[in-house]
């Protein structure tokens, strides 16, 4: 059982961060970003190509991926979701201008870095084994960094004056605006900020997981049922979620397997049980 | 004057480039087309299965047209290989395969899984196409289906091989299987369940799957690895998993054996697993250096180049598009009448230029499986995994 609690938090930990930025664009621009699975696999591929083939540090990789997907964010919040949004009153054009950054982005990753899977060498050796629990360093090194990296975002939201707008754009956009925010600016600013987490992340756990082209859809469905435990827009919401997939997974796949693959039939029956009586997830919107 | 000089001069350099385009196509149309379709997966996480297809299939041709064509009866051809991606979804295998009916093509490589290979069945049968599908149910080539050609070796045919193999050589007794929940590793997975049974090795897990977009197996793997099997199979694993897999089941403390009855990617093991993956058993074509031609080694140079890497897989899905010249060399009256190409999957044979063995022949196989010759015979080679590279455990046939 020890192993199962285990196997939980650290699929939890990873899972939390994944969600933190689909739920953090989500919250500010009211956009459901469905190219966050893709963002993350590039954010992947990135480091896999510094570490990787260049074989400089992990750390440098880490911060590759982390600004290239925050410039690219920007320049996709700026030249495709802000004259969109300025336009449509439709959030449907959001939704299908997301899907279809995602279905470029596929395109363009399997054209760039191929059909193969890939993966890097461990950035940490050895497995901690005590008898109850095995678990290899890489992954207690991983769940610590996506710990320490959703404090600090925590902190970010929190304390700085980025933060404190992007809350106040959240939670009320034409106060915001009336107050004298700078909708432009934070919308760019967070959305960039999401597309560097799904990046971070990305790149964090291609040294556990590898990467392929192709599992980006994947990604972004797993972020979207963990908003959707938490509650859509609410950063507390999207941990929440995180930790409890990461959790449900662990103890199915465990308690469950005998009877074959049901883990994730019960995971799916459970969330309709449960939206159907709490349709805003735990938390609900909006957070601040 | 001076203007009518330069216009009367650009006249004459645009005229000259037309000419010079007519020409060149000309030539080029010296050669007839013979258009050979691939329908099957080139997106998403199980790309690679189709993407080795297309590319194996694009480089042969690349050699063939480039040394001017193949002949076929009287005539000599181009090779054109028509592509769709079905992105493994049945309904989009049937459009793909209607797309090749619609371009009057009698010959298409794929689909590469079972529920696609099934679906375009009657689209096949009704429009006169043979396909050659990388799906194992036995029903597709089985009369009276007959348009079906299997186009690799079915698990069916290769498991046995391989657990006995290990049961008398490595004292395999016990034995626990793990499988993606779609419909391809499922299956395999039971028929793999069924050969273990029946060669008296004791199944300790037989029901664990898990969803193919996993990306962390720790959770899946931790109740198989205290079962403490001797042997892990992974049933019709996905290139892009089975790193993970081993990596996973190697971190929790497995030391037993580990095999699968599809064909791998030595670099692809190589960057996910490293060392852990040494002593993973797999299934390939013509691929080991050890029974290789030279043709296969100018084949692996030209793919490469081409594309910028090899992928192992196409050590086996370099066979289908010989296959098909090569009987329509045999009969060029099958090139545009599916009928005489059936016909002559009976008695064809033909040398393989894929393996040194000079007596390796190409031949339609399949009657103890299927009860008709509705497979191609390409080596059942049995690799196991060692720095980085495959090494021919033992090499097995396919009747």
């Amino acid at each position: 059982m020890e192993q199962v609690i285990v196997n939980g938090l650290y699929l939890g930990a990873q899972y939390a961060l994944i969600a933190l930025g689909l739920t953090l664009i989500f919250s500010l621009m009211n956009v459901l970003n469905f190219a966050h699975g893709q963002m993350y696999v590039l954010g992947a591929f990135v480091t896999y190509t510094v570490y990787g083939q260049w074989h400089l540090p992990f750390v440098v990789a880490l911060i590759a991926s982390s600004l290239t997907l925050f410039a690219l964010g920007a320049l996709i919040e700026m030249f495709l979701f802000r004259p969109v949004i300025r336009r449509s009153k439709r959030e449907e054009s959001t939704m299908l201008l997301a899907a279809a950054i995602a279905f470029l982005f596929d395109a363009g990753i399997l054209l760039i870095f191929g059909e193969k899977g890939h993966g890097v060498p461990k950035i940490v050796r050895g497995v901690l084994n005590t008898g109850a629990i095995i678990i290899p360093y890489d992954r207690i090194l991983v769940a610590c960094l996506a710990v320490v990296f959703i404090a600090v975002f925590m902190a970010f939201m929190q304390f700085s004056r980025v933060g404190r707008a992007m809350r106040a754009l959240a939670q009320d956009r034409v106060a915001a605006q009336l107050m004298g925010v700078n909708v432009d600016r934070y919308s760019m600013i967070g959305f960039a900020l999401g597309a560097l987490l799904a990046g971070l992340i990305g790149g964090l756990l291609v040294a556990i997981t590898g990467v392929s082209s192709g599992i980006g859809t994947a990604v972004s469905t797993k972020a979207f049922m963990m908003v959707m435990i938490g509650g859509a827009g609410v950063v507390g919401g999207a941990i929440a979620g995180g930790f409890i997939l990461g959790m449900l997974e662990a103890v199915g796949l465990s308690v469950l397997h005998a009877y074959g693959d049901i883990t994730y039939l019960v995971i799916f029956a459970s969330l309709m049980v449960f939206l159907a009586i709490r349709p805003n997830g735990l938390m609900g919107k909006p957070w601040g | 004057m001076a203007a009518q000089r330069s216009t009367l001069k650009i006249l004459g350099v645009v005229s000259a480039l037309v000419a010079a385009t007519a020409l060149g196509n000309a030539a080029l149309a010296a050669n007839p087309k013979l258009k050979i379709g691939f329908v099957g997966v080139t997106s998403g996480p199980a790309a690679a299965w189709g993407t080795s297809n297309v590319r194996s299939m694009q480089t042969l041709a690349d050699m063939w047209n480039g040394a001017g064509g193949v002949k076929i009866g009287d005539k000599t051809y181009d090779i054109e290989v028509v592509t769709f991606d079905d992105q493994k979804d049945p309904k989009l295998s049937i459009q793909g395969m209607e797309k090749m009916a619609q371009q009057g093509i009698h010959y298409v490589v794929g689909p590469n899984v079972d529920d696609g290979a099934a679906a375009v069945r009657p689209v096949a049968e009704k429009n006169n196409i043979i396909y050659f599908p990388y799906a194992f149910p036995k029903t597709l080539y089985q009369k009276p289906a007959s348009n079906a050609v299997l186009g690799m070796v079915a698990n069916y045919q290769s498991g046995p091989a391989i657990y006995k193999y290990l049961k008398d050589n490595k004292g395999v007794k016990t034995i626990a299987f793990v499988a993606a929940n779609e419909s391809d590793p499922l299956s395999q997975r039971d028929s793999g369940v069924e050969a273990a049974k029946a060669l008296g090795l004791k199944v300790v897990a037989s029901k664990d799957t898990y969803a193919n977009d996993t990306t962390d197996f720790t959770p899946v793997l931790t109740p198989i690895v205290a079962l403490k099997p001797d042997l892990l199979v992974l049933s019709g694993v996905a290139p892009a998993n089975a790193p993970l897999l081993i990596r996973a089941a190697r971190e929790l403390g497995y030391t037993g054996l580990m095999s699968t009855e599809t064909a791998q990617d030595a670099n692809v093991l190589k960057e996910g697993a490293g060392k852990l993956a040494d002593g993973f058993i797999s299934v390939g074509g013509a691929s080991t250096p050890e029974i290789r031609s030279d043709q296969m080694v100018k084949f692996i140079d030209t793919y490469t180049k081409k594309f910028g890497e090899y992928n192992d897989e196409s050590n086996t899905k370099v066979y289908a598009l010989e296959y098909i010249v090569d009987t329509l060399k045999a009969n060029p009256a099958a090139v545009d009448n599916i009928g005489e190409f059936k016909k002559t999957m009976d008695t064809f044979s033909a040398p393989n230029p894929y393996l040194k063995d000079a007596n390796a022949r190409l031949t339609y196989v399949g009657m103890t499986s299927f009860g008709q010759k509705r497979q191609l015979s390409v080596p059942m080679v049995v690799n196991e995994y060692e720095n980085g590279a495959f090494k021919t455990l033992f090499v097995g046939h396919v009747d």
